[in-house]
């Protein structure tokens, strides 16, 4: 047990690894045949890899790591849009610096930013529309990206600019749900998945019920958990003892902090401000039906897809390919470890990232890499 | 830019647009409290209490309690460290001159 005595209460950590080892015993579950796990937000990747929750619970578990990283399932044309937007003149293009080093098809932002391009990073939109009031000759652009977490600071920063009337302020939309990749993940037919942990952050926003088709539709457990390792060993628990039981509801560890129904100012704000798309690219998961969202024809003023004719508004398609030799696509829907990519810590480290999955450290690959020792452990996955 | 940071609302800085400054781990920051305005409660009601915050926005009412250990698990993250760097750029940018 490497890290237990780091966790707050090393005690309440051993007591719940006890009980996951008997109740993966009472399913029967082995390392031939485990109980497959996703842990939806890349929050919770990051604080399984540096906790080593993979190694503490027992072979029975598997963790197959979703597609909960905003920045890392951002299509390449995306990024390429950034870099299209922020090069015009009198732009200074706004982002959060999560999403300065993932690769476009010619160059990231930050290398934009390098080759002359006014880039900023900031923490929020707020920042963003800050410098639209001191910039009135400059457009500024905010690149909208991220999940329910993100989406309402968006969307109020959005009704904010229309109260003041601003008009050099747009956001280049990229927002995306979490539910339709899950639901798309479990149609696969190639996915094995027993059960969920969802993601905490996301459900305080958007609440649990959200969650519920997976319980009622597709017969799997989920159970909402906080970010702490005792908050996630205990969801693991969870899940597990429904599974054992036979049962599939949607439950809440994370109580304290995720009110069943969401957050209303913000679920209203984004209802005021955003409509779904139809369909939406996801980096290694290709157009997910009803998983990205735009901004309403009311609001347009503030588009930048509308106001520059770039993006999902524009006539030109962009192809979603990815790099040569990457295998994103396959770490993405758990097919396999980061370790089996060939370019893992070879073409692929997080200070060269050739994937997007290697860019923060919540995806999969960097925390391999980070958590991992580097390229050393392909050599101990084999 | 994904999980949210704990922070005490200490003072109101613009009762009609909602914003507020927050204490964030020692560093000061204004927020907006817009989601955490319940029906019937005005923007002074807020002042001393803790809210786990993102990107700039108070999401959740928390307690001390949940506050402090909220902040140690991203501490243990290195996200603390990473959102209070991107403040940090935040203001940063607003000063930049192109
Ligand atoms: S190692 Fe790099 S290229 Fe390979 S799957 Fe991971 S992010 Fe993609």
């Amino acid at each position: 047990m490497r890290y237990v005595e780091e966790f707050r209460d090393p005690k309440a950590a051993k007591g719940l690894l006890a009980a996951i080892d008997r109740v993966v015993d009472e399913i029967g579950a082995t390392a031939e045949n485990p109980v497959y796990i996703m842990e939806i937000c890349g929050g919770h990747t990051h604080a399984i890899f540096r906790y080593g929750l993979d190694k503490l619970t027992p072979a029975g578990v598997e963790f197959i790591h979703g597609p909960g990283c905003p920045v890392c399932v951002l299509p390449m044309a995306r990024v390429d849009e950034c870099v299209e937007l922020a090069e015009q003149e009198d732009v200074i293009f706004t982002t959060f610096g999560d999403a300065m080093r993932v690769p476009g098809t010619k160059k990231s932002l930050l290398q934009a930013k390098a080759d002359g391009a006014d880039i900023r990073m900031v923490y929020s939109p707020l920042d963003a529309l800050e410098l639209a009031r001191r910039n009135p000759e400059r457009e500024v652009i905010f690149f909208g990206l991220g999940f329910e977490t993100t989406t309402p600071s968006t969307a109020l920063s959005i009704q904010q600019a229309a109260r003041e009337g601003l008009t050099n302020f747009t956001v280049f939309c990229n927002h995306i749900t979490v539910p339709p990749p899950i639901k798309a993940l479990l149609d696969d037919p190639h996915m094995v998945l027993d059960g969920f942990v969802g993601p905490g952050h996301v459900s305080m926003v958007i609440g649990t019920h959200p969650y519920d088709f997976i319980a009622d539709d597709y017969g799997k457990p989920i159970v909402v958990a906080g970010f702490e390792p005792l908050d996630l060993l205990q969801s693991v628990l969870m899940v597990l003892e429904q599974i054992r039981d036979g049962r599939a509801v949607v439950e809440n560890q994370y109580a304290r902090v995720v009110p069943e129904h969401g957050n209303p100012v913000s679920l209203a704000a984004i209802e005021d401000v955003y409509e779904k798309r139809p369909s939406f690219a996801w980096r290694g998961l290709g157009e997910i039906d009803e998983s990205g969202l735009r901004i309403r024809e009311k609001y347009a003023a503030f588009d930048a897809e509308a106001k520059f004719g770039i993006g999902y508004g524009a006539e030109v398609e962009r192809s979603v390919e990815e790099p040569e030799g990457c295998a994103c696509s396959q770490v993405m829907t758990g097919r396999i470890k980061p370790t089996g990519c060939p370019q893992f810590g070879l073409g692929c480290t997080p200070e060269m990232p050739l994937g997007a999955l290697m860019v923060s450290s919540e995806g999969a690959c960097a925390a391999y890499y980070q958590y991992g020792g580097g390229r050393a452990a392909v050599e101990a996955a084999e | 830019m994904c999980l949210g940071i704990p922070g005490q609302i200490v003072e109101i800085t613009d009762e009609s647009r909602l914003m507020a400054m927050a204490d964030v781990s020692g560093v000061r920051r204004e927020v907006s409290i817009a989601p955490v305005l319940g029906a019937g409660m005005t923007p002074g009601d807020l002042i001393g209490e803790y809210a786990l915050i993102h990107v700039g926005f108070a999401m959740a009412i928390i307690d001390e309690q949940e506050a402090a250990e909220t902040l140690k698990a991203l501490e243990g993250l290195g996200e603390a460290q990473e959102t209070l760097e991107a403040m940090a750029e935040g203001a940063k940018a607003l000063e930049e001159r192109a």
